[in-house]
């Protein structure tokens, strides 16, 4: 029953981003207007057949901005969490592989990391580096690469003394061809449950802070973005709002599912990290 | 317990000083001369001699590690300077604002306590039933909404459409009225971690011996799990609603900003937008400070209440 569940969910979530993916791929032929074709005649138009989900307060088209928008949400999720997870394998994997002095140190700088709120410590950055797109992404970076350090210590740690890293050392292998070709392959699974729910994380994030001005800058479709320019027409045309809303739910509910079901799948030792989730 | 609690005192020392020079490394990593930038106005550069002033009236003339060691040492007696737009000392206006951000998650926690401990328990004791797949999905649901989204829905249902409550505000000193709706949108996200941590933990009581006891005397099922399981079941939940009181910081900013809440999420939001770097600087290490500080608490409750933790770790 339990495992049939968590089968379905993962395929849900697999179904629903690969269509997301499409979309963000095909934006140009599928958009029916331009994103950022501005038409003051249409501003604030409710739902019609020509512009299904309406036009926003230049005119714009939504359906073809949130189409477009696909794009940018997936490329910060994938571009955060690849270079959080390059720092955090790294390093959590030689904290938890050498031990010692050497972890003590990295784990302590991990900890004062962890130490700030996510918000505010991604608040933090940007203030100090001002808004942008690479700002945004380096802040979510020094935000999310602690929880993979921590997480891939912990599995690392886990291994050590099992028989298979001794048969490699009595061998004569050298560290770094161990931790590559034997501890590294074993971490895999929780790292790839972790990386689909960092995904959802991030976006979450992202749009989160560009919806506060302070990521994706005007000119780029943002979903987050789109809700902050509708939040002044909130009486007169929600539909401003609602359609980003339900795109960044779905897109992140997806990749939720991926990850929970991932994770039930392959080890459902594993704890939940839903927690770190609940931005 | 004493070599615990000092063990954990000691690790928590380096991390409070990396902590701390991180925040004191914040003014001075903004690209510019702090100096050059605070006096310079949109409509023109700033005066020389005014800004060789200013450098050396705020200190900022003197050799790095130097201006750290003073920046702490009063940072320590809870001087974290002035706000550069106000002037107000940033330490008294950022305790003012914790503290409306106190009032409003501990609303929060507790709307959220109530929502999630009922539906985790029923969906402990029908498993696969209705129920049970309600809380499920509501438990995914919540951690994929955007909070400034769902902050929005609750604004046009409860605000605009029925008149319930206030769009946002304040209100008369931050009464109940003005709470709700920011509270709501605030909790969703630990309501939902809740409801499954809940139905987890009922779904482990409920399996042991002294409960199957209660059963084979004869007592029915919800009466063994209203009156045996749940006090068990419960721990890790309070366990759980420590770190998640924790974690309602980061929803404060946004749910803050839109309700124009005076917290401080809001505080440190608009402290970015004007580029107050005492401000940006004080508040983090303040909100630093405090998550150490509930993790440490919620640590030792956990301690308290099961002693194999502290020999492990000893």
């Amino acid at each position: 029953m339990r495992e049939n569940n968590s089968r379905r969910q993962m395929l849900l979530g697999f179904m629903i981003l690969s269509a997301i993916a499409l979309v963000a791929f095909f934006a140009g032929m599928i958009a029916p207007h331009e994103p950022n074709q501005t038409n003051l005649g249409e501003r604030l138009s409710p739902p019609s057949w020509q512009y299904p989900f309406g036009n926003d307060n230049l005119g714009r088209c939504i359906l073809s901005r949130i189409i477009f928008a696909a794009r940018i949400s997936l490329y910060i999720g994938v571009v955060v969490v690849s270079l959080s997870l390059l720092i955090g394998v790294a390093l959590g994997s030689i904290a938890g592989y050498f031990g010692g002095l050497l972890d003590e140190l990295i784990m302590r700088f991990v900890d004062a990391f962890l130490a700030f709120p996510s918000m505010f410590l991604a608040l933090a950055v940007i203030g100090l580096m001002g808004p942008g797109l690479s700002n945004l992404i380096l802040a979510l970076v020094v935000v999310e690469w602690t929880g993979y350090a921590r997480m891939v210590r912990g599995e690392v740690i886990s291994l050590k003394g099992k028989e298979f890293l001794e048969a490699a050392r009595s061998l004569g292998a050298k560290d770094s061809y161990i931790l590559v070709r034997h501890v590294l392959p074993n971490v895999l699974a929780p790292v790839l449950v972790m990386s689909a729910l960092g995904i959802g994380f991030t976006i979450l994030a992202a749009s989160g802070l560009s919806f506060l001005g302070l990521g994706v800058q005007p000119g780029i479709p943002e979903w987050g973005s789109m809700l902050d320019d509708g939040r002044l027409y909130l009486r007169v045309a929600p539909h401003l709002m609602i359609f980003p809303g339900l795109a960044i739910t779905i897109t992140v509910l997806a990749f939720n599912l991926l990850g929970e079901g991932l994770r039930d799948e392959l080890n459902p030792r594993l704890g939940s990290s839903i927690h770190e989730d609940a931005a | 317990m004493k070599i615990f609690l000092l063990r954990r005192a000691l690790v928590l020392l380096p991390v409070m000083l990396l902590v701390s020079l991180f925040s004191f490394a914040l003014i001075h990593m903004a690209p510019g001369d702090p100096a050059e930038i605070l006096l310079t106005s949109p409509a023109g550069g700033a005066d020389r001699a005014a800004v060789e002033d200013f450098r050396t009236k705020m200190g900022f003339d003197q050799p790095l590690p130097v201006q750290y060691l003073r920046w702490l040492g009063r940072a320590i007696q809870g001087d974290l300077g002035y706000s550069y737009m106000t002037g107000q000392p940033v330490c008294s206006a950022i305790l003012a604002s914790f503290e409306s951000t106190l009032r409003l998650s501990l609303l929060s926690m507790v709307l959220s306590l109530l929502a999630s401990i009922p539906l985790g328990i029923w969906s402990a004791m029908r498993p696969g039933s209705f129920p049970d797949h309600i809380g499920r999905w509501l438990a995914l649901l919540g951690v994929s909404v955007p909070n400034f989204w769902l902050a929005y829905l609750l604004i046009l249902m409860f605000a605009i459409h029925l008149k319930w409550f206030p769009v946002a505000g304040y209100g008369n000193g931050g009464d109940l009225m003005h709470m709700v709706l920011p509270a709501i949108a605030l909790g969703a996200a630990s309501a939902s971690v809740t409801i499954r941590l809940m139905r987890s933990s009922m779904l482990d009581v409920l399996q042991q011996d002294y409960i199957i006891a209660a059963r084979a005397k004869g007592l029915g099922g919800w009466q063994v799990a209203l009156g045996h399981a749940m006090k068990n079941a419960l721990i890790p939940v309070a366990t759980i609603s420590g770190l998640n009181f924790g974690y309602m910081l980061n929803g404060s900013v946004v749910v803050e900003t839109i309700f124009a809440w005076p917290g401080i999420g809001g505080l440190v939001v608009s402290s970015i937008y004007q580029r107050d770097y005492p401000m940006i600087q004080g508040v983090t290490l303040f909100v630093a400070l405090l998550f150490l500080s509930i993790n440490l608490l919620v640590d030792l409750f956990y301690a308290v209440l099961n002693p194999g933790i502290r020999y492990e770790r000893e």
